[in-house]
This record gives structure tokens, C-alpha cells and sequence, in this order.
């Protein structure tokens, strides 16, 4: 906490002959970012704040496409082989040279059976020094998305690590406080100069970086303040404290646009919505119907997507922040198919009403329905809205909304009938994650997240080859396929495609990726 | 006396043990909190061993057992969230809160127990109406729309003070104080009036029917006969008097402004204790909301130890009667 006098000094020592170039930016957040060491955790928008600090060998452009950072090119000299090449003359904020054993030490960390991040890395069976500027890297399986899992594996300066007894991962039931909590290293655009867990985060700009030659953004000093009350983080923004926040309430969107000075901007993001259907028990836990499992049938299942009028809750409960989703995926993620455009079928309450008496329930049935209320956008309003249409087609459906503590642990034991789920892929932004954790079927390790059973054994047999396909267009065609059977079957139910709602003063130009965090790298202020 | 204090400290220990109790017995419906460390897509299978190793695999009460044991020993265990002893984040959100209930009951003070004074004396001005009507207000309003509404006046359209946050702080050893700083003390004035603003109602209404309960006494009929001048007779005879029910409702006040900050500092975005405890609450942190709990209960006892302790020394009657009471068991 020295820290915070130090730079309070330094901030007004400094303040005087920098006021003609200085570039203040501050923004703000509903959450705060959780800790400073990005293999602590994999969450997406912690691990997106430290990314200014620290790089990984690839990372994201502004489209979520591949493009090099620490590594400079690299090439496959077996199938389940690759060799990066790094960059050279790229150093650490604290001087250090970027090499190979920086790599090495930070896949040792993260791979560790201690480690929280393991999962990110569990294609990866080794990570070796060809020479200081060269890494191979091999994989269990040729496996296409070691670039994607690749970015989110931030470089640790050995050094660092070793100077401050980090080189072992931070592991909470040991009762360890970690010195790469609450201090980070990198080689990336900005350095941390301060951080206070709830109250803010304080970054200055690398003049050093490898990458000033082509950056976009012109700051020279970030502050991150995280403010989970709603209402004041619009108040915050209109009283000229922040540049930018997000997420913006639907509720005071007109508001904001109406405020001269100011707007909401907008772009889709990756999350998607769905309903998931109990599909593998003979019987609802919470049903009026014995002896059998309605949600089974097809024909249901089509009752209940008719029933539903997608565009109308778009349009009332979100306000308009929101497309409606023709399948599961988004469709800015990689693997998304425009053949896959339309939904299924068309809301109209008399089809689905007659499908119901088709598969035997002419008055309907009951069951339980699960849903967040502090994990989507406006989730528990979309579940009552649901609710309601259902009722109208003679299906009662039993809502309960509850905290998302309680709500996936239930959903995750199978213990719901209906319920209300959104998945991003955030992790690899690629329709394989889908795949892989909620439409294959359950067998231990994959689908770990499919807990209605939904099952296709050619979905299943695709999965595999998707995973180890490298050539694009066959794989394309493979996930096409079976996300055309997951929609004709309706494995799951789509609902929408969140987006991204942020409100800024005019003069910040920022761009919105669709995995909805803000690269400080492409901002740049006008004014 | 010391015997009173120790009786006292007995009983905040069993106290403390029947709120860590109930709030253990609470914590099995606030949800999972393995779901809230780990990753949406992480494996199954170390979100399991995860379970295994902070224990949250046994039973309640074996939990329970562990946790009084280690707590006893001032150890409450480590933040699921932050990573971090419970105890030393509670140490650096402790400043935060102090400061904020310090200023709070400030403002209680200096302007509820004159305003009551004002109102009870001059029962028809039309500043004591105003006064009076105004307290209604503050008594009634929940402290999220006092704490909305300043905000939207005075940083929105009057764009003078802060919306959020505690400004610039400065470290003096441990204790990060706001008090030194232009913008640390700029950011105390909204948050402590919201939290200070139902204290100040309730101790201004508290004086000032207390001094017209005094006021209708014989001794203050007789000072007057007397021909004592109403400043004496105001302030000396019938304030005094009054001080007891204040002493007690303003220390019982303190206690609950430290509680009431949780909702004070999520309006506020203030980084206290309550802050901590609610985003403890959204991410099923067990260690922190059981710390913070029996934490509160201590306070509560301790505060309301010193009222009593400050009674022997506001009523003369009070030590008398313990002075013939012991003599009398002895």
C-alpha cells in the first residue's frame, strides 16, 4: 500500500509538464478485476485487464481473429508438434529481456497440478527450448485451437517469479497469499502502478513496448474503478468522472443517449442464451406427468420453441439489446456457418398448441423451470416472460429464480427439468467449446455441461474430428453438421445473442469486440 | 466494576458463538461456492478436488467445529474471492469504514443533539417546524434514495463533489485515512450525510422529547423560581438529564451505521467493510461472511459494554445504587 503515496507524489510532481500531452482515462466496470495473477483464475474479465499489462505469444485483434504478439511466426513440423518463433528485443517493465525460459516457466506454472488454469492448457502435453528465441510446443492430439488457448496464456517474467517465491501457483485452500496477487509484470502496453481491490486500478503507458510503432491507442495514464451499483455508475459517467462504462442498464440507455456530451454504444457479443431440456431421466422432477418424460419427444419440444415469441421478448425485456439466436452459438464466434441463419420454426402459439395434443398432451403438462437472476442480462425478467407464453399453450411452467450459486449447482446435478443457461466460449472463442462441453453426450469428461443428456451419436462422432481437424474448410463443414442437427433437434432451445452495452463520452474512440472487454490498446481519445 | 466488565466479556463470547452458529447454519443457502471460483467451462474434476481441499466436502457441522477452532486462535481462515487472510483484508477495509461512521456520527451529534435542543425550546418558530418536518423525511427515506439523490444532485447537476469512491488516500503505517486529501475529504460529505442523516433524525427527535419531559419537572419550575438564567437552567439542569436515553441510543447508533454502511457503501462504491461483506455474499466467500459476522456481534457487545461502562460516569445515581447493591452481597 506504499505504493498508493508514492505515486500520489509522483502523480502530482508529474502532473504539471505532462498536461499538454497527457491522455486521462478512466473507466469503469460492474465487477472489479479479481487479482493481478492471470493463473489464479480463468475469468474473462480479470484476464482481460491484465492482458494490457501482460502478453501471451498470440493474441486477439479487434475481430477476435489470431494475430502474432510474443511470438512472431510459426509453423507445424509435425501434426501434433508446432514451433514458435519469439520475438527478439522485447523486454519486461522491469528491464528483463522476453526469452524462451520465460515461456517454459510460465506453462510450468500453469500446467501444475496445483494450478487453476490447467484447464486452459490440457492439450498441451510439453513445452520445450529449441534456443532462446525458439519454442516447441506439443499437443496430445493435432489439435487446431492451441493458437486460441494460446492467447490467454499471459508471460511471467522467470525472474520476477523467482525474486518473489511465485514460481509455484497461488493455491487458495493452502492458505497462500501470493506476492502475483496483487502485482503483475509484463511486457505489455501499460504497467501497473497501483492496485486496490474494490476501489481502483491504476495503470501508466509503456513507453517501451514492442508494438508503439503500430498502436492505436494515445493514453499515457488509466485509472479502472469497479462500480457495481447501477445507478451509480450512470451518475458517474454524467458527472464527468469516467470516459467510459459498462455494462450500461437497458433502463437508463435513453437517458444517457439523451445527455449531450454522451452515448451508448452497442455491438453483439458471444453469449448466447438457451433453455436446456431434460432429456435423459424417464420422468420430470417436477411434473404432473408420471411414468414418462415429455420433454423427450420432438414434437414437444417444437411446442415449446412455437410458444415462444423470441421477438418479443428481444424487443420488451431487452429492450431491443438483444438478437434473436437461430442456434446455440454466436454468430461472431469462429465456426459459424450463415447457413445456419433462421430459426427453426416460427412463434405461433395454434401450431404448438396442436403439436402438444400430437404427442399426447392435449391439456398440456407441468414442470419445474430453473433460472439465474444476477448472472445474464435481465435473466429472471426473461424467465417470467417465458412463463407466461407457456402458460398460454396449457405447458405450466414452475419457475425458480434464484442466485447463480445456487442455480447452476442445481442444474449441474441434474435436478432440473427447464432451465435457463448462456454460454460464451470466451475461452477459445470457437464452436468446438460447444461441442465439447454441452452438446456432446455426457461421459465423465465431456459434456460436463450437458446435464439433460442431450444425445446424438453422429454429434458425438463428430466432436473428435472436429477437435483434431486442421484443415479449415473440412472442419467447417464438420461443425456445420452438427450444430444442423443440434438445431433440427432442438437439443437446446435458442433464445438470443447478448450484446455489448457501453456508455461513453464523446471524443473516446474505443472499438467492442464481442467477447465483451476492452482492450486499452485500441483506445484512443480525441480531444 | 471489573467483575460487571469480565460478566460482560463472558457473555459476548457466547453471543459471538450463537451468531457464527446461525450464520454457519445460513451459509448452506447461499449457494455453491465452488461455482463462484472457478471458470464456467473449467473440468468437473477440479472444481471437485477444489472441494476436497477447502474442506467444503464435510459435513456442517464438522465445518463448523473447524472454523470456532481456528477462530478462537484469531485465525479466519483465507478469502475464496481475494485469495488473501480474512483477517488482513478486513484490516484494510476497516480504515474505510471508520472513517465514513466516524464523520457519520459527527454529523449525528453536532447537528441532532443541538437541533433537538433548538426544537424543544422553541416548539413554535418556524425553524422548528421546518426542523421537525424535515427529520420525517430523513427518518423515512431509505438511505439508497438519500444516497441516489445526493449523488444526482451534487455530482450530476451540480458536478461539485464525487459520486463515488474514497478520493485519494493516504497510508499512515496500516490505516489508509481520506481525511489529508482534498479529494479523500470531498468524498466523505455525501456518503456520511446518507449514513449519518437517519442517526441525526432519530437523536434530534430523541433530545428534544427528552427536554420537554425534563423541562415539565418540578426542579426545573423550582430553577426558574430560583431566577436562574435559562442558559443554566437549559443547558445545566435539564440537558444533562436528558443524556442518558442519548448516550444510549447514540452508542446503540454507531453500532448500527457500521451495519448500516453496507448499503451506504454499495451506493457509494465506498471500499469498507460492507462493501466487502456484500461482494462476499455474490461470490459465496464463507470465510469472509463468517468473519465479518462475528466481527459485527463483537462490536455490538464491546459498544454496548462501553454505554454502560459511560453510565457511572453521566449518573451519580447509578453508582450509587452498585455501590449499596455490592455492599449489600458482600
Amino acid at each position: 500500500m506504499r505504493i498508493g503515496l508514492l505515486s500520489l507524489i509522483g502523480a502530482s510532481l508529474l502532473a504539471m509538464p505532462l498536461t499538454a500531452t497527457a491522455k486521462d482515462f478512466t473507466w469503469a466496470f460492474q465487477g472489479d478485476v479479481q487479482e493481478m495473477d492471470p493463473q489464479a483464475r480463468r475469468e474473462t474479465f480479470t484476464t482481460s485487464v491484465i492482458n494490457n499489462i501482460m502478453e501471451g505469444l498470440v493474441r486477439y485483434d479487434q475481430n477476435l481473429r489470431i494475430e502474432p504478439a510474443l511470438a512472431t511466426s510459426w509453423e507445424l513440423p509435425e501434426p501434433k508438434r508446432w514451433r514458435f518463433h519469439l520475438r527478439e528485443g522485447v523486454t519486461f517493465h522491469n528491464g528483463n529481456p522476453f526469452t524462451a525460459d520465460d515461456v517454459i516457466v510460465t506453462y510450468e506454472r500453469g500446467s501444475s497440478p496445483d494450478s487453476f488454469f490447467r484447464g486452459g492448457l490440457a492439450n498441451i502435453t510439453g513445452m520445450e527450448k529449441v534456443d532462446d528465441y525458439t519454442v516447441d510446443v506439443t499437443t496430445d492430439v493435432p489439435y487446431p485451437l492451441l493458437l486460441n488457448d494460446l492467447t490467454n496464456m499471459l508471460i511471467f517474467d522467470r525472474e520476477w517469479l523467482e525474486e518473489h517465491d511465485a514460481l509455484n501457483p497461488v493455491n487458495p485452500a493452502k492458505g497462500e497469499d501470493g506476492y502475483t496477487m496483487r502485482h503483475a509484470m509484463g511486457t505489455g502496453p501499460f504497467k501497473l502502478v497501483e492496485y486496490r481491490r474494490d476501489d481502483r486500478t491504476v495503470f501508466e503507458v509503456n513507453e517501451d513496448w514492442w508494438d508503439n510503432a503500430n498502436k492505436v491507442h494515445n493514453l499515457t495514464h488509466v485509472v479502472f474503478r469497479p462500480i457495481s451499483s447501477d445507478a451509480t455508475r450512470v451518475a458517474a459517467l454524467l458527472s464527468g468522472e469516467l470516459d467510459l462504462m459498462f455494462p450500461a442498464p437497458l433502463q437508463d440507455i435513453d437517458r444517457i443517449n439523451a445527455t449531450p456530451g454522451y452515448k451508448v454504444i452497442e455491438s453483439p457479443e458471444l453469449r448466447t442464451l438457451m433453455m436446456g431440456f431434460e432429456m435423459g431421466d424417464d420422468e420430470l422432477h417436477n411434473s404432473n406427468i408420471k411414468g414418462k418424460n415429455p420433454l423427450k419427444g420432438l414434437k414437444v419440444r417444437e411446442a415449446i420453441m412455437q410458444a415462444i415469441d423470441i421477438d418479443l421478448i428481444v424487443d420488451k425485456v431487452m429492450r431491443g439489446h438483444a438478437i434473436p439466436a437461430s442456434v446455440i452459438m454466436p454468430k461472431a464466434l469462429n465456426g459459424y456457418d450463415d447457413r445456419l441463419d433462421g430459426r427453426l420454426l416460427p412463434y405461433d402459439p395454434a401450431a404448438a398448441k396442436a403439436k402438444l395434443a400430437e404427442a399426447g398432451y392435449p391439456d398440456g403438462f407441468s414442470m419445474g423451470m430453473d433460472c439465474p437472476n444476477d448472472r445474464y442480462v435481465n435473466d429472471e425478467e426473461v424467465c417470467v416472460a417465458i412463463v407466461a407464453m407457456l402458460a398460454r399453450v396449457g405447458i405450466e411452467a414452475k419457475l425458480t429464480a434464484q442466485t447463480r450459486a445456487n442455480h447452476f449447482p442445481k442444474v449441474q446435478a441434474g435436478e432440473s427439468d427447464f432451465w435457463m443457461l448462456g454460454w460464451a466460449a470466451s475461452t477459445t472463442v470457437d464452436a468446438h467449446n460447444f461441442l465439447n462441453s454441452i452438446m456432446v453426450t455426457p461421459d465423465g469428461v465431456k459434456g460436463a455441461y450437458n446435464p439433460g443428456n442431450y444425445s446424438n451419436a453422429r454429434v458425438d462422432e463428430l466432436e473428435p474430428l472436429i477437435a483434431q481437424e486442421t484443415d479449415p474448410k473440412k472442419r467447417a463443414d464438420m461443425i456445420y453438421e452438427a450444430f444442423k442437427i443440434h438445431k433440427e433437434e432442438i437439443g437446446h432451445l435458442p433464445l438470443h445473442t447478448q450484446t455489448n452495452v457501453w456508455a461513453v463520452r464523446d471524443g473516446i474512440e474505443v472499438v467492442q469486440p464481442a467477447n465483451g472487454v476492452l482492450p486499452l490498446m485500441y483506445v484512443h481519445i480525441d480531444d | 466494576m471489573l467483575y460487571f466488565i469480565i460478566q460482560r466479556m463472558l457473555q459476548s463470547v457466547l453471543v459471538m458463538l450463537v451468531v457464527a452458529a446461525i450464520s454457519f447454519a445460513l451459509f448452506s443457502y447461499v449457494g455453491d461456492p465452488i461455482e463462484a471460483m472457478t471458470g464456467e467451462d473449467d473440468p468437473i474434476e477440479l472444481k471437485q478436488q477444489l472441494r476436497a481441499s477447502l474442506g467444503l466436502d464435510q459435513p456442517i457441522p464438522i465445518q463448523f467445529a473447524r472454523f470456532v477452532g481456528n477462530a478462537v486462535q484469531g485465525d479466519f481462515g483465507v478469502s475464496y474471492r481475494a485469495r488473501q487472510p480474512v483477517m488482513q483484508l478486513i484490516a484494510e477495509r476497516f480504515p474505510a469504514t471508520m472513517e465514513l461512521v466516524f464523520v457519520a456520527s459527527l454529523i449525528a451529534l453536532f447537528v441532532g443533539i443541538p437541533a433537538g435542543i433548538y426544537t424543544a425550546l422553541r416548539r413554535d418558530s418556524p425553524v422548528s417546524y421546518a426542523l421537525q418536518t424535515g427529520s420525517l423525511i430523513g427518518i423515512s427515506m431509505p438511505t439508497f434514495l438519500t444516497g441516489i439523490l445526493l449523488i444526482l444532485v451534487f455530482s450530476v447537476w451540480l458536478k461539485v463533489l464525487p459520486s463515488f469512491g474514497r478520493g485519494e488516500t493516504v497510508d499512515i503505517g496500516w490505516w489508509s485515512t481520506g481525511f489529508l486529501t482534498v479529494s479523500g475529504l470531498k468524498s466523505l460529505i455525501l456518503p456520511s450525510i446518507t449514513l449519518g442523516l437517519f442517526s441525526t433524525t432519530l437523536i434530534m427527535r430523541l433530545v428534544r422529547t427528552e427536554m420537554l419531559e425534563v423541562m415539565r419537572t418540578d426542579y426545573i419550575k423550582f430553577a426558574r423560581a430560583r431566577g436562574l438564567r435559562d442558559r443554566s437552567i437549559n443547558f445545566r439542569h435539564a440537558f444533562k438529564n436528558t443524556l442518558v436515553p442519548v448516550v444510549t441510543i447514540t452508542g446503540m447508533q454507531v453500532g448500527s451505521l457500521i451495519a448500516f454502511a453496507i448499503i451506504t457503501e454499495t451506493v457509494f462504491q465506498w471500499p469498507g467493510l460492507g462493501l466487502l461483506f456484500i461482494q462476499a455474499v455474490g461470490n459465496v466467500d464463507i470465510p469472509v461472511m463468517a468473519a465479518y459476522l462475528v466481527l459485527t456481534a463483537l462490536m455490538f457487545v464491546v459498544i454496548n459494554l462501553a454505554v454502560d461502562i459511560l453510565y457511572f460516569f453521566i449518573d451519580p445515581r447509578l453508582r450509587a445504587d452498585r455501590a449499596v447493591a455490592s455492599g449489600a452481597t458482600t
